[in-house]
């Protein structure tokens, strides 16, 4: 059977880093890129008799997600230990949630070839993540570094709902957009904040029995989460073909390489012996904190989407880049609450501001001026006083230097000459200059208007207004 | 008289009038450690330079007439299981041989805030697991009443140095008995609060769900002045229960007239040693003198409590006990080439036989496949347990049963026989699986001079209640007064 004729099945777990300010067991900093182990402290470090305390700002992050894919909200939920040993984890075990997460049951619309698909999430629970170690410091010795011990994480686990690598892909990107869009994860893979895992198994297409199941690791870019599923799915289908039967086991992605290699196998699997944490009481999250959540709930990337094309009157493309991110998003709406022409506006956002943003990798936060002097930008140009080319050179001082556009264009003179004598003193002139060319225009050869217009605009340092240089050349030329 | 034959509160008394200086109570408890201790062996490490220092400071609020608390300047004793700042703590284990904690316990906090110098560590079973001390990886403590015998465990350090007069009082901690087991078996009050009224932020975990620090002392009101100093709720201990702290002294000399006591009968099964019952039974029949009222009840589950505790305890025990690795402090294998060299080397070295054996049974209960059997099982139990003692505090107001079926053994008696070992603590175990208070108070001694111990079980948060009723015994009794007879002649 070719490979079309196999139905993979994948699913997947995000472990995604919360932006709190503090881990989720002691006050240490979670800050990234600190000197090693300077975010530390005997709790964090699995010391003798130390206790853990938990961040209450992790459980309003963890609602405020729950809510936002449809979760339902555990108003009890336990914490576990996971038991395994290494370095990394300092007590020998992982302060978990098992068998009563805090959410289940929740939802993640995706968009897909054949239209929407609704991905049903099966849990978020909250853990603490471990630290690292370093191999390669000095010979023949490890180093571990704890200040990621202890810093909170997510665990978003869907069900084996996606179909293909592309499906995947889209759920991680509308999963991390509504993780960043309701500031509890910054989304970036490369570093690791949000992580991901695949769970890829293949079975023969109208078939309603999961084949075995493989789970990848080391998925750190969109690109190598497409890679290595398509590259999974490919190998099993080769391995049932070939007349063997896929082994249940942990394998890992080799970026170097692009082939997924096996880690562990299932007889190898710990056994983390879970059992309840009895340093903490289990977790009681009260309706008055459910509604709370619900009421600091910002809209969400896809509603906010839809309501860009309804209001805005947007196409679904412009749409959807103005609303990838939420500071972008709202500083479009301040723009257009100031600024009548949406589309033209958002033609400005997509032509200009994010082109300059990305020149300079800058985030919208960094922008130096406000809705309203981008809307005395575009008025200017709109009323005539800039021309088109006048305005983007009048953007980029703005976002340079924060200065307003009246003082940019006052600076350097870009005001567009629109005084009609003014035009028609140097139209006059032109035509003197150039007896000649007149002439030949006036025997039919139309092609020389062009060289009129170049000179006027030359000899007006290109701030004549285009249209009246072109209706007062015609006058005069006698057309 | 010695000075350290006072009481806690007869020495805070004296120093509150100025009798007698912290410096001279401090220097007395020292030098009755260097006296006796060579016989006795209760401390693993005497820390007499902080000890005097902090004496010295107590000194000096009393003469500006600002001390810290009633017992300012009252030398104590720790076990070896509270983490001191500067101060080796070692949980009586080779695994932590020479770890210097970077911070105190929360409980050893508040007792240096209460301006008490404390002397030194005092030893134990390693890391709490034990009835005798012998798994101390050190050595054995000696039974202070006769040098041969255990002081009982975990706590027999904190226990033999009270009852030797070495400190004026201890803290312990009890996981099954480790409190009021030592302190029936040396003529001590020893009492462990309920679930959650002291903190363990900074004592070295046994099992979490069960362990319980608190006073050992000489007398009944001393327990309720030190455990006044301990009862405080603790943020950073999430199982620290939010509750007010009742004054435990008020009502201690109001006797136990109208109060119903329970007799539990499963506490009085087979294979009680003679000696121990009829001196519980004297016991019984003086508080009903006093005027209580004894009503026969029942807690049904007992027999199941000693199986429950010997999975609920090593199951946590065996995640508490892995962060000993060797990785980041205490001993390490250094001969050890690779990562799970490592951890076996370390680990085989630093653990003694019992805590390798309730690993293994920690462990095993919790491993796939035997979860449901073993762990969940025994949690399930554990609720019927606890439901069996709430039910009967609905009639009576607290319950008196032995608080050990035997006097102090001989030291080697029983550490062949890991069973007959866990056996010791069949009246003990079930209290903390309930999470209810338990006080041992001294009752008696048999005819060779051995101490008994009478066990009082009380409602959630009524330690007030048990105190007094065990404060109604003891002003009949004073067998405190009855003092260890040390130096032992010819040891």
């Amino acid at each position: 059977m070719p490979v079309s004729d196999f139905q993979p099945v994948i699913g997947l777990e995000v472990h995604a880093q919360l932006l709190t300010q503090s881990k989720i067991f002691c006050g240490c900093s979670t800050a990234f890129g600190a000197e090693p182990n300077l975010h530390t402290c005997p709790v964090c470090l699995g010391m003798p008799g130390v206790l853990p305390v938990l961040n209450q700002r992790v459980v309003e992050f963890a609602v405020l997600t729950g809510l936002a894919l449809g979760c339902e909200v555990r108003s009890r939920s336990v914490w576990s230990r996971k038991n395994y040993f290494y370095p990394d984890l300092p007590k020998g075990y992982q302060i978990t949630q098992y068998d009563q997460p805090i959410c289940e049951h929740g939802r993640l619309i995706i968009d897909t070839p054949g239209g929407e698909k609704v991905i049903r999430v099966r849990r978020i629970h909250m853990e603490e993540d471990a630290g690292k170690n370093v191999h390669d410091a000095s010979e023949g010795q490890s180093l571990v570094d704890l200040n990621r011990a202890g810093v909170p994480l997510l665990e978003i686990v869907s069900d084996p709902d996606l179909r293909d690598a592309d499906e995947a892909v889209e759920y991680l990107k509308a999963l991390r957009d509504v993780l960043v869009y309701l500031g509890v994860n910054d989304g970036n893979l490369e570093e690791g904040s949000f992580r991901c895992d695949a769970n890829v198994s293949v079975m023969p297409r109208g078939s309603t029995t999961f084949g075995q199941r493989c789970e990848l690791k080391n998925l750190n870019s969109f690109r190598f989460v497409k890679q290595a599923i398509e590259y999974e799915i490919a190998r099993q289908v080769d391995v049932i073909e070939s007349g063997g039967t896929v082994v249940q086991q942990t394998r890992l992605w080799d970026t170097n390489k692009g082939v997924t290699r096996s880690m562990r196998s299932k007889e190898d699997a710990h056994d983390y012996r879970y059992f309840p944490e009895p340093d903490l009481p289990p977790l009681q999250v009260s309706t008055a904190t459910i509604e709370a959540m619900g009421h600091r709930m910002p809209e969400l990337p896809r509603p906010k989407l839809q309501r860009f094309v309804s209001q805005y009157g947007l196409p679904v493309y412009d749409a959807r880049i103005l609303t990838a991110e939420r500071p972008l998003a709202d500083f479009f709406e301040a723009c257009a609450a100031k600024y009548p022409d949406a589309k033209r506006l958002s033609n400005w956002f997509l032509g200009e501001l994010l082109r300059l943003l990305k020149e300079e990798a800058l985030p919208v936060s960094a922008l130096r001026f406000t809705p309203e002097r981008l809307a005395e930008l575009l008025a200017a140009v709109d009323g005539g006083t800039l021309s088109n080319n006048a305005g983007k050179a009048v953007l980029e001082e703005m976002f340079r230097t924060g200065k307003a556009p009246a003082d940019i264009i006052a600076e350097k003179g870009l005001a567009q000459v629109s005084d009609t004598g003014a035009i028609e003193a140097v139209v006059d002139d032109i035509l003197v200059k150039n007896a000649g060319e007149v002439e030949k225009y006036r025997a039919g050869k139309k092609q020389v208007f062009g060289f009129f217009v170049g000179q006027v605009m030359r000899a007006m340092k290109g701030k004549g207004n285009p249209t009246l240089v072109n209706e007062l050349l015609k006058k005069k030329l006698g057309d | 008289m010695q000075l350290t034959d006072l009481t806690m509160l007869e020495l805070a008394r004296k120093l509150a009038s100025g009798e007698v200086s912290s410096v001279e109570a401090t220097r007395a408890s020292l030098e009755r450690i260097a006296q006796v201790d060579p016989q006795v062996r209760a401390f693993l490490r005497v820390d007499a330079e902080g000890a005097l220092a902090a004496a010295e400071a107590s000194d000096r609020r009393r003469k500006a007439g600002t001390p810290a608390s009633v017992l300012d300047g009252v030398p104590v004793g720790l076990k070896d299981l509270f983490l001191t700042e500067g101060v080796e703590t070692t949980a009586g284990s080779r695994v932590l041989e020479g770890f210097v904690p970077p911070f105190d316990a929360t409980v050893v906090r508040l007792l240096k805030e209460a301006g008490l110098p404390l002397v030194g560590k005092l030893n134990l079973d390693e890391f709490a697991m034990g009835s005798s001390n012998e798994s101390s990886a050190y050595f054995p403590t000696r039974n202070p009443w006769d040098l041969t015998r255990t002081p009982g465990g975990s706590s027999g350090g904190s226990a033999a140095a009270v009852a030797a007069r070495e400190v004026f009082a201890a803290l312990g901690t009890d996981t099954g008995g480790s409190i009021r087991q030592p302190a029936a078996f040396t003529n001590t009050v020893g009492l462990k609060p309920t679930y959650g009224r002291v903190s363990r932020y900074g004592v070295i975990a046994y099992a979490s769900s069960l362990d319980q620090p608190g006073p050992m002392t000489r007398t009944v009101a001393d327990a309720a002045a030190l455990l006044q100093v301990l009862a405080r709720h603790d943020p950073l201990d999430s199982t620290s229960a939010s509750v007010e702290t009742p004054d435990f002294s008020a009502a201690l000399e109001e006797g136990v007239k109208g109060l119903r006591l329970g007799v539990p009968r499963e506490y009085f099964a087979q294979g009680m040693d003679e000696e121990v019952e009829a001196s519980i039974r004297a016991a019984l029949r003086e508080y009903e003198r006093m005027g209580a009222t004894l009503v026969d009840v029942s807690l049904p589950h007992t027999q199941y409590a000693l199986a429950t505790y010997y999975l609920i305890a090593p199951a946590e025990a065996s995640s508490n006990l892995a962060r000993y690795d060797g990785v980041r402090y205490g001993q390490r294998a250094k001969d050890a080439r690779g990562l799970k060299e490592l951890y076996a080397l370390t680990r085989e070295r630093g653990f003694g036989p019992e805590v390798k054996r309730r690993i293994m049974l920690g462990t095993y209960a919790l491993s796939a496949g035997y979860y449901d059997a073993y762990y969940l099982r025994a949690q399930k139990v554990r609720t019927l347990i606890r439901e069996d003692f709430l039910r009967v505090f609905r009639d009576v107001d607290a319950l008196l049963t032995p608080a050990s079926p035997v006097a102090a053994f001989k030291l080697g008696e029983k550490v062949e026989d890991p069973l007959s070992m866990y056996l010791m603590d069949v009246y003990t175990l079930p209290c903390n699986l309930a999470g209810v208070p338990g006080l041992s108070v001294p009752c008696g001694f048999t005819k060779a001079g051995l101490p008994v111990g009478l066990q009082l079980l009380g409602r959630p948060f009524e330690e007030a209640l048990l105190l007094r009723i065990a404060r109604a015994f003891e002003r009949e009794h004073e067998h405190f007064r009855r003092l260890a007879p040390l130096p032992a002649q010819g040891a």
